[in-house]
């Protein structure tokens, strides 16, 4: 991972006296994949958008290689998008779509045909050039855009919930897909998703938004063992949170009672968010921290999930051993599994 | 129960549409004493020049108003949605006057001592002399037909979707690539719908070259007009001139449906 390629800086995007992007700051480097996460209508597509030259932000600069881009049109960047909403050519059959940038280029009709074969073979729909693009499902619309826009290996690709439209197994193969492109091409991806584990499994860099602020910027690995605030543990996998208060470094008090933790800095008696994982919590029929009764049990595949009354809070716990509903059991954390995060004081 | 709802529009259909052309079918073979006949359409050469000057006419005044419509059904789309229905609310206005109306306005706007001559007078300009020629016609056309190629241009203008300009400038086209290659093949049918809305009407127009053309130059409305009312009178051969006129709408049409490429195309809306 090397330069920095686009800088955004102080970003900010009003539509109709709404903020929908405030004070945006990311630096995307030269072949990495990063992706913006976040909830729906938090601006994920609209800070694309930006990127991609669509939207011209109200204040604040884009930056590509250096140079301030804010009024380049999109014809003029080096930058290809896949569209949230596919926006295939309906007057064109899926070879003219895919092909449609090669000829804008005026690439030779020879190597046209192979590279848009090749993209098709990419996405799995060799064998389909002369549909019309409404003769095809969703998923295999989505799979031309793809297709569409790699195809003219550009510097950098937007994709705007590329995978949307698959089912489950598709998916998965798409993303492993995408990914080796991403590593065999060196192209710089810019993605943009609403399922966390898509975003923790192929990104490099992980952005979270909400409500058009960036919660946090980090690896996959730093999103999830240490986020930032409440938002960011809450969307990165289930949470349990509660409100707690600090006693003093490595003292939390919470659910009325005192915890061993591993964080420090905070004051004393300051209002804290305490976040607990599902999975971290150990689960014995008697003893433990907190004694409680199972409310509720919900096999999920490779683990149970139980809903967990206990010191007047109930608790999401994640589990490979099920109890009965209504059993009394014990639940610890144990102090590093246990995250205190500063309270957001503007909400 | 489809049948039976189907009804009034097929007993609509039988009186009002196939009698009248099978009429119009059997007067065109039938002689001035009642026999059948194929002279109304040898007679019909000897209006050649007719013919030639009402489709010169009419595709003239077709051209032109793609040339004007074209980029105003463009403008338009571009403006606020707001701003749009106000312009085509001023388009469809003067469609609500009678058409007679409209034509007689012309008239006395054109005249050789009407209102163009007069502001032209005022401002020290020479006067023009445009009533009574082919360019009042082709204006009375123009004006009169221009909405109906603009309606069905903005309508696919109006439905395309957005997102497509930005993939094709995604891809690197231009605006002028981005007309040429998705804009224009895309509202293809509107303009295919546009020029048949404009070019039969003007085809087969009478009033206008009547009124604004001073008689002297015929058009085939004219002709056949004169056929059932004139001193001319002669149904049979004006029921040739129909039948002749209308298979050559229906070819020219049919000849368009092909570049519309079959499904997206929506000649007759
Ligand atoms: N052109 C526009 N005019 C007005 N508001 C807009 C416009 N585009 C986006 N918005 C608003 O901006 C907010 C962010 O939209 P955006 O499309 O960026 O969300 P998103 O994060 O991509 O959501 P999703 O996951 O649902 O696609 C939304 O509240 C949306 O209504
Ligand atoms: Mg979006």
């Amino acid at each position: 991972m090397s330069k920095d390629l686009i800088r955004l800086i102080d970003c900010v995007m009003v539509f109709d006296d709404d903020v929908i992007l405030d004070k945006i700051n990311l630096t995307i480097k030269n072949q990495e994949f990063l992706t913006l996460l976040g909830p729906s209508g938090c601006g994920k597509t609209t800070t694309l958008r930006i990127i991609g030259g669509f939207e011209t932000p109200t204040s604040g600069d884009v930056f590509f290689d250096g140079v301030r881009i804010n009024n380049v049109p999109p014809h003029k960047r080096r930058v290809n998008t896949v569209f949230q909403k596919y926006a295939l050519f309906p007057h064109l059959n899926v070879f003219e779509n895919i092909a449609f940038g090669l000829r804008i280029a005026k690439v030779r009709e020879d190597e046209i045909k192979t590279r848009v074969l090749e993209s098709l073979a990419l996405v799995g729909l060799r064998g389909y050039e002369k549909r019309r693009v409404h003769q095809l499902s969703g998923g295999q619309q989505q799979r031309v855009a793809i297709a569409r826009a790699i195809v003219n290996r550009p510097q950098v690709l937007l994709l705007d919930e590329p995978l949307g439209a698959l089912d489950l197994k598709l998916r998965k193969e798409m993303q492993i897909e995408l990914k080796a492109i991403q590593q065999q091409v060196g192209i710089t991806f810019i993605y943009v998703t609403h399922d966390q584990e898509e975003a923790l499994t192929m990104s490099d860099t992980v952005v979270v938004m909400n409500n058009g602020v960036i919660q946090q910027v980090g690896t996959p690995q730093d999103i999830y063992n240490e986020p930032q605030n409440a938002f960011v543990a809450d969307f990165i996998g289930e949470s349990n949170i509660i409100g707690g208060i600090m006693n003093a470094d490595r003292d939390v008090t919470f659910a009325g009672k005192r915890f061993e933790c591993v964080d420090t800095g905070f004051g004393k008696d300051e209002n804290v968010d305490v976040v607990i994982r599902p999975e971290d919590f150990i689960v014995t029929e008697d003893g433990g921290q907190m004694s409680g009764i199972v409310r509720s049990v919900t096999f999920k595949g490779v683990h149970y999930e139980m809903m967990i009354d206990a010191e007047g809070f109930g608790w999401m716990v994640h589990s490979t051993l099920s109890q009965p509903v209504g059993a009394k059991v014990g639940l610890s954390v144990k102090p590093f599994d246990i995250h205190i995060m500063r309270r957001e004081t503007s909400e | 129960m489809r049948r039976r709802v189907s009804f009034p529009y097929v007993g609509w259909m039988a009186v009002f549409v196939v009698v009248p052309m099978v009429l119009v079918l059997g007067f065109s073979f039938t002689s001035a004493d009642g026999g059948f006949t194929f002279e109304n359409f040898s007679e019909m050469t000897k209006y050649a020049p007719v013919f030639a000057r009402s489709i010169w006419l009419a595709f003239l005044s077709t051209v032109i108003c793609l040339i004007i419509g074209y980029p105003a059904a463009l403008v338009m789309s571009r403006e606020k949605p707001i701003v749009a229905s106000a312009a085509l609310m001023l388009l469809m206005l003067p469609m609500w006057m009678n058409f007679l109306l409209r034509t007689y306005a012309w008239m006395s706007i054109l005249e050789n001592n009407g209102f163009l001559n007069q502001l032209l007078g005022a401002l020290k300009l020479p006067p023009v002399a445009i009533i009574n020629t082919d360019g009042a016609v082709l204006l009375g056309m123009v004006y009169n037909y221009l909405p109906f190629m603009i309606l069905p241009i903005h309508t696919v203008l109006h439905k395309m979707d957005k997102h497509l300009l930005e993939a094709a400038s995604d891809l690197g086209a231009d605006s002028v690539k981005a007309f040429a290659r998705v804009i224009l093949p895309l509202t293809l049918p509107g303009v295919l719908s546009g020029v048949t809305m404009v070019f039969v009407p003007s085809v087969s127009t009478f009033v206008i070259s009547k009124l604004l053309g001073g008689g002297k130059t015929m058009m085939l409305g004219d002709l056949i007009e004169m056929q059932f009312t004139g001193n001319a009178y002669n149904p049979y051969l004006g029921s040739a001139i129909s039948l002749v006129m209308m298979v050559m709408v229906l070819a020219s049409m049919t000849i368009m449906n092909r570049f519309g490429d079959g499904e997206e195309s929506a000649v007759m809306m």
